[in-house]
């Protein structure tokens, strides 16, 4: 296409107005409060005095056309024609009479759609692209999440968890699935094995070596050509040299291994917002359905759904209980991994005699 | 009909289980498209090998430097062919939904429509920066798909070092914890920055996140360099015929146990009826005739938790607005890091308010492109030169509120005290 055929782009935003339920248009701003008449619905009241129901269905993220079609045609028959997507992927169809309710959740959960996902339940997962699209992926979080949501489908359509439980999944060290209940994330273990046949063709250098969080990484001269060399003592293995430079392989069918991280929140209820703590690591990227994972993430759900009190989240119950009571609980070792030694790490030592026997 | 499909006996796998399958959802698309029979192939031979083979190049629309996340194969034969040809490219569009995600079901048939025709057929809702994904197109149809979306009058999403898709939560159109209209924030921003979105020019990605409370649903502390965070400065209000019903439902123990415990600053106490405090700054709501709640507004940090859990009952004040926090992020490369809070509150009723958060966030922009290195996110750039001088460089003000406590070391020169403690001091009678 050239210059002049070009269509010139309209740039901006649109108001998102037209895409609202009438409903949340005439209330907006207005609402009053909202409680669940069930798993998977929220039943809203404005000041008005006008009621809204709204049915939460789990997706599977990355849809083909049809499923989105039949979406629509669930949401235009069942529903009032529109729908709203949550954070983690999960739809909401919006009704203003409660009869409409029973019969929205019936055809969802006939074409596959599990109703759930609302206040102490496991809502889906978060997660990033994996192997169908992303460049640098050492694991397929879509395949992942697919086989943990099949082993949690209990847990969405239920709320019998102490308060809601979110989790994430990512295929780096990067964490695009975000800071979550339960992450489960890739973890490198060895340095990157370097093509140095393609570096000085692909790579901007100075650009690789400034990416290293330890500085490990330096020009050299390697058969004649230049390229990059690794010191293999100081790399920690994050893969942050790879985007940059591809040539840098990072990911390793054996050795990219998955951790699991634990009690991150991102409320400000109760505790600040805090990040996920490593509690185990080294588990087998296990495709096609990871059960290494699986197991060790439906133990640290049941422990928490057993031993936590109502409205505390992961981190909320650990900090009650104490890191040595999780791990003894959970059956998961405590390594000399967990102690960091990154900076600021001091701060995660305990610098107290409060010790729980 | 599209060709024979590949066997993919360990994606067969993921069909099996009760939550809904990508997987199943290729397949269906792979009847009609060589193109999905071959994303198949390629994405069963990553299973196989457990590795990605996609790597990035340069595709783009006109106009726009950023937006389409380009994917070309390196599953190649030994001449340099692409084994699974038919899809040897799988591009990405990334498209900024509508504030909040709401949708009507045109609009995603509109969208179905085109990426039947121009891609794969593949849409995620949504990418973990916000931005609708229409996966999977090839170099030559990513103009004319775009055309086709940017008439239906939605626009590109940011990619690289720029200003990201904006992302608020579902807010005020349905939810009753909203402190601000989110979207009109979500509106203001995205269309102040639409050259920072389209055109990468920054030193690193700069990303807006919109939460209209403390419960914060679009995790903005943690994963964005902007966080909008709604809150209220004045009483917390209570509704006496909930807080009974509520009382009447769950009992003592639960109101003990789950709401006056769980406060992080112990501002709640439960008291006898007769004798709560009448001070200006407490909110008292009776829950029986004996009994009442007393919170002490000064102490309370806008948690959200007793609200969460006495929802309606209890509810934010009127004297609404948003605190801010800047440099939240992820790992690389200094470490994970929250946002900073920097602005305790502000106003957002007018469109003068309004206004002033733009401008704001336009300055914190300017001086983050001027003053932070290559790959240096907001927060790592305050790391590095201090919070005090990234104040000073946007023109606000220090405040007790941003510190969880002074220093605790020595290592200042101290030698401007007199003159700092007059300037504050006349910055506060002018004020």
């Amino acid at each position: 296409m050239t210059q002049a055929q070009a269509r010139k782009p309209v740039e901006g935003f649109l108001d998102n107005k037209k895409f609202l339920h009438p409903k949340f248009v005439a209330n907006y701003g207005n609402w009053k409060c909202h409680d669940r008449p069930r798993p998977g619905v929220l039943h809203h009241v404005s000041h008005s005095g006008d009621e809204v129901w709204t049915v939460r269905a789990g997706t599977q993220r990355q849809m083909d056309h049809y499923t989105i079609r039949k979406l629509c045609d669930i949401a235009d028959k069942f529903a009032e024609g529109f729908v709203r997507f949550t954070i983690r992927s999960n739809i909401e169809f919006s009704v203003s009479a409660e009869a409409k309710v029973a019969p929205l959740i019936a055809e969802l959960e006939k074409n596959g759609f599990p109703v759930g996902g609302t206040g102490p339940s496991v809502s889906m997962v978060s997660h990033t692209q994996g192997w169908l699209h992303c460049d640098i992926p050492g694991t397929d979080a879509s395949g992942v999440v697919k086989s943990m949501m099949d082993s949690l489908y209990d847990e969405f359509k239920n709320e019998q968890m102490p308060n809601r439980v979110r989790l994430s999944t990512s295929c780096c060290e990067i964490n695009c699935g975000g800071q979550a209940d339960i992450a489960v994330i890739i973890q490198h273990t060895k340095p990157p094995k370097i093509n140095h046949e393609q570096v000085a063709n692909v790579c901007e250098r100075p650009t690789v070596v400034a990416r290293c969080p330890v500085a490990a990484i330096r020009p050299a001269l390697v058969n004649g050509r230049p390229s990059l060399e690794v010191d293999e003592k100081k790399c920690i293995c994050c893969g942050a040299c790879y985007p940059p430079c591809p040539p840098m392989q990072i990911n390793d069918p054996e050795h990219s291994k998955l951790a699991i991280w634990v009690g991150g929140k991102n409320s400000n209820a109760r505790s600040k917002p805090t990040f996920h703590k490593l509690v185990i690591a080294g588990l087998p990227n296990n495709a096609p359905r990871w059960p290494e994972v699986n197991a060790i993430v439906k133990n640290i759900l049941m422990t928490y759904k057993g031993d936590a009190r109502p409205w505390e989240r992961m981190a909320d119950w650990i900090d009650r209980i104490g890191w040595p009571r999780f791990f003894e609980k959970t059956g998961l070792p405590f390594t000399k991994y967990m102690i960091d030694d990154w900076r600021g790490g001091r701060a995660n030592l305990n610098a107290s005699a409060h010790i729980r026997f | 009909m599209a060709k024979q499909p590949y066997a993919t006996p360990l994606l067969d796998e993921l069909e099996k289980g009760p939550w809904p399958s990508f997987v199943t959802g290729l397949k269906r698309l792979a009847k009609d498209k060589d193109y999905v029979v071959d994303v198949l192939g390629h994405l069963e031979h990553s299973y196989k090998t457990r590795k990605g083979y996609w790597k990035g190049g340069t595709v783009g629309v006109i106009g726009y430097g950023g937006g389409v996340i380009p994917r070309f194969t390196e599953i190649k034969n030994e001449k340099g062919e692409a084994t699974f040809k038919d899809a040897a490219e799988f591009h990405t569009i990334r498209i900024m939904p509508p504030a909040g995600m709401h949708y009507d079901t045109n609009t995603l048939r509109q969208f179905c429509d085109i990426w039947e025709k121009f891609g794969s057929g593949l849409i995620a809702m949504h990418g973990q920066t916000g931005d609708i994904m229409m996966q999977g197109c090839t170099s030559e149809n990513v103009q004319p798909a775009w055309d086709e979306l940017n008439k239906m009058g939605f626009d590109m999403g940011g990619a690289g070092p720029s200003v990201r898709t904006v992302m608020s939560c579902v807010g005020a159109a349905r939810c009753e914890q909203s402190c601000f209209d989110e979207a009109k924030v979500n509106f203001n921003v995205t269309n102040r920055f639409l050259d920072d979105i389209h055109r990468p020019a920054l030193p690193y990605k700069f990303k807006f996140k919109i939460s209209g409370c403390a419960n914060d649903c679009m995790n903005a502390i943690q994963r964005s360099d902007m966080a909008i965070i709604g809150t209220w400065r004045d009483n917390m209000r209570s509704d006496e015929t909930m807080a009974r019903a509520w009382f009447a439902k769950h009992g003592v123990n639960e109101l003990v146990n789950d709401v006056i415990n769980l406060c992080p600053s112990r501002a709640i106490q439960l008291k006898d009826a007769g004798s709560v405090s009448k001070d200006a700054h407490i909110t008292a709501v009776k829950v029986s005739d004996t009994q009442a709640l007393e919170i002490d507004n000064k102490s309370c940090v806008r948690c959200m938790h007793c609200i969460n859990v006495m929802t309606g009952a209890l509810a934010a004040g009127k004297d609404k607005g948003t605190a801010i926090l800047i440099g939240g992020k992820s790992h690389l490369k200094i470490g994970a890091l929250m946002g900073t809070l920097v602005v305790p509150f502000m106003k957002l009723d007018t469109d003068e308010d309004h206004e002033k958060l733009v401008d704001l966030a336009q300055t914190v922009i300017d001086f983050f492109a001027e003053n932070a290195l290559e790959h240096e996110r907001t927060g790592e750039m305050i790391e590095r030169i201090g919070l005090a001088n990234f104040l000073e460089g946007i023109g606000l003000e220090v405040d007790a509120n941003m510190v969880s406590s002074p220093r605790s070391n020595p290592y200042v020169n101290t030698g401007d005290w007199d003159e700092e403690v007059a300037r504050m001091n006349a910055k506060k009678a002018a004020a």
